[in-house]
């Protein structure tokens, strides 16, 4: 669109390091850095660490007694069931079961106050606000529901440290839980913590910032959401500290093309792409963000036609198409749009994201394809310049996780 | 490498255009080179190499494919994104560059050298008159940023 592109906290600091930028969800944002090309950069993240921008995804507050009920309405989770300070994958659901956007709920409700904190994608912005206000006005409607507070936290930055060394760069800077130095070991993946970085962010910058454990690219890591100021850049203090104390020798910047290549290899969906409007959670491969209690009482945006698809086959239950993941058998990529074909030839599925796997060196992509053909190990092909080329159906993640869940865990 | 243009000079001729080694530019971005025999080198230019990026896999054409001006004779895939090579000229592929299938980074070193993608037997030396010449290419290059 001809409207000016917005800029994240850390616009100056991509230039400076030499970002190639582009256009993303109405911001400006690095696809890489001139000192490693994408595969570098990729292949750094999986062996020492990288810091990204995601500065551009939207973080929200909901608060108040009907905040979890409200957001219970609207995705197939139990945000009430959430143990403080965890979060879950979710999503945002149209009354016909597809996903409006996928989200990360966390739980951080205090004793006083029920609150979560909600993160949804960039480039989903303005949906998903037009959503959420819409389902908030038909929720207050009904005097019976409890009263909900929404924010959009838009001066805050959010920054992603991924990669095996992520754990040691975040404790060299010595970060204090309610004054006490953590020991980020006992933050597991899923978990969340209010954290100061008293050396780094002082002064007018000395807020607490929530550091969650996990991220986008099925290795450790940690994502961080630091409030914003009208006075100073917290975010870019706080990453240029961890790019100080860390040394380019252990971490260096990360732009969205890597971001994209790694959370491929980790199996996860990129809304727009492998998830969208038309798309289930069980068409998907996400029954699993269906709560436990929601399966028996429904009573959630499309439950109706999520819960009939989650019975069995001889019940009347399933899906017609599944997500699943390909590995390609052969030198060129499928990419998105790519038809899937079985062994005689017919059309059966599509590719709906796929690219090389640097850790692999194989070229890997995920799909959908007609149920019954979705098993692993199932032989296909994947049509490329009107060449088929054999692949076969793989279980993802295609690269391990390693989420880091506690000393001696599996 | 500099087109060698001496004024008033014929193309035509074999012993003459092996001393004219003019390298021609296709809108898409590809560059052919006519030598000897009527055989002509072809790969995609610096400007596109550059457009690119990283090269990870070059899909080389099939030898002793007939190919017509503009057909679809191969790929160019980077991380991101795949471009399809189009013949600059018709005529018959005689050769490809294999160094290309170990090292396909090769096309972002030397695209317009080293990293010669194919070689064409033309059939009517004619169709590279319409192509531009190195200075208009730049020009075009210029203007469609």
């Amino acid at each position: 669109s001809e409207e000016e592109l917005l800029k994240t906290p850390l616009y100056d600091l991509h230039i400076v390091k030499g970002g190639k930028i582009v256009p993303f969800g109405g911001f400006s944002m690095p696809v890489y850095y001139e000192d490693l090309n994408i595969t570098e950069s990729h292949n750094w993240t999986r062996e020492k660490a990288s810091l990204f921008d995601v500065s551009h995804m939207l973080q929200h507050n909901f608060a108040g007694p009907g905040a979890a009920n409200f957001l219970a309405s609207i995705t197939p989770s139990s945000p009430k069931a959430l143990a403080p300070f965890t979060s879950t994958l979710s999503a945002f659901l149209h009354p016909d079961g597809g996903i409006v956007d996928d989200t990360i709920i966390t739980n951080i409700s205090s004793g006083w106050r029920d609150q979560f904190y909600v993160v949804t994608n960039g480039a989903c912005r303005a949906k998903d606000k037009a959503f959420i206000s819409d389902a908030l006005a038909a929720w207050r409607r009904d005097s019976q529901h409890g009263e909900v507070s929404w924010h959009t936290l838009e001066n805050n930055g959010l920054i992603a440290l991924q990669g095996p060394l992520a754990a040691e760069i975040l404790q060299s800077l010595e970060p204090k839980k309610d004054g006490h130095e953590l020991d980020l070991s006992t933050l597991h993946f899923g978990q969340s913590a209010w954290l100061t970085f008293g050396d780094v962010l002082s002064g007018e910058d000395k807020s607490a910032c929530l550091v969650s454990r996990g991220g986008y690219t099925g290795e450790d890591g940690f994502e961080i959401s630091i409030t914003g100021s009208d006075h100073s850049n917290p975010t870019q203090t706080l990453t240029e500290a961890l790019l100080r104390y860390a040394g380019p020798e252990k971490l260096r910047l990360a732009g969205l093309g890597p971001r994209d290549s790694l959370r491929l290899e980790a199996g996860m969906c990129l809304y727009g792409h492998d998830i969208d409007d038309t798309t289930t959670p069980v068409e998907a491969g996400l029954s699993w963000i269906v709560a436990k209690d929601r399966r028996a009482q429904g009573g959630f945006n499309g439950s109706d036609t999520i819960l009939q698809q989650l019975k069995a086959k001889k019940d009347g239950g399933g899906v017609t198409r599944r997500r699943v993941g390909i590995v390609v058998e052969d030198r060129a990529p499928a990419r998105e749009g790519a038809k899937i074909v079985n062994e005689e030839g017919e059309e059966v599925g599509v590719v709906t994201s796929g690219g090389p796997s640097p850790t692999l060196g194989k070229n890997i992509a995920m799909g959908y394809i007609r149920d019954g053909l979705h098993k692993t190990g199932t032989k296909v092909g994947v049509v490329v310049r009107n060449k088929t080329r054999p692949a076969v159906v793989t279980k993802m993640p295609f690269v391990p996780t390693k989420y880091w869940k506690g000393k001696g865990a599996a | 490498m500099g087109a060698f243009r001496a004024a008033g000079m014929q193309r035509r001729g074999f012993a003459v255009a092996a001393m004219l080694r003019v390298k021609k530019y296709t809108e898409d971005h590809e560059w052919v080179e006519l030598g000897e025999d009527g055989v002509c080198n072809l790969g995609i230019s610096k400007y596109a190499a550059n457009a690119l990026g990283d090269v990870i896999y070059v899909e080389l054409p099939e030898l002793d494919m007939e190919v017509g001006f503009g057909d679809t004779v191969g790929a160019v895939e980077s991380v991101k994104s795949a471009s399809d090579i189009m013949a600059p000229v018709s005529g018959k592929v005689v050769a490809t560059n294999e160094a290309l299938e170990e090292k396909p980074g090769l096309l972002n070193q030397d695209p317009e050298g080293e990293g010669w993608i194919a070689k064409i037997k033309v059939e009517h030396e004619e169709e590279l008159d319409g192509l531009m010449d190195e200075e208009a290419y730049i020009k075009f290059t210029e203007e469609s940023s």
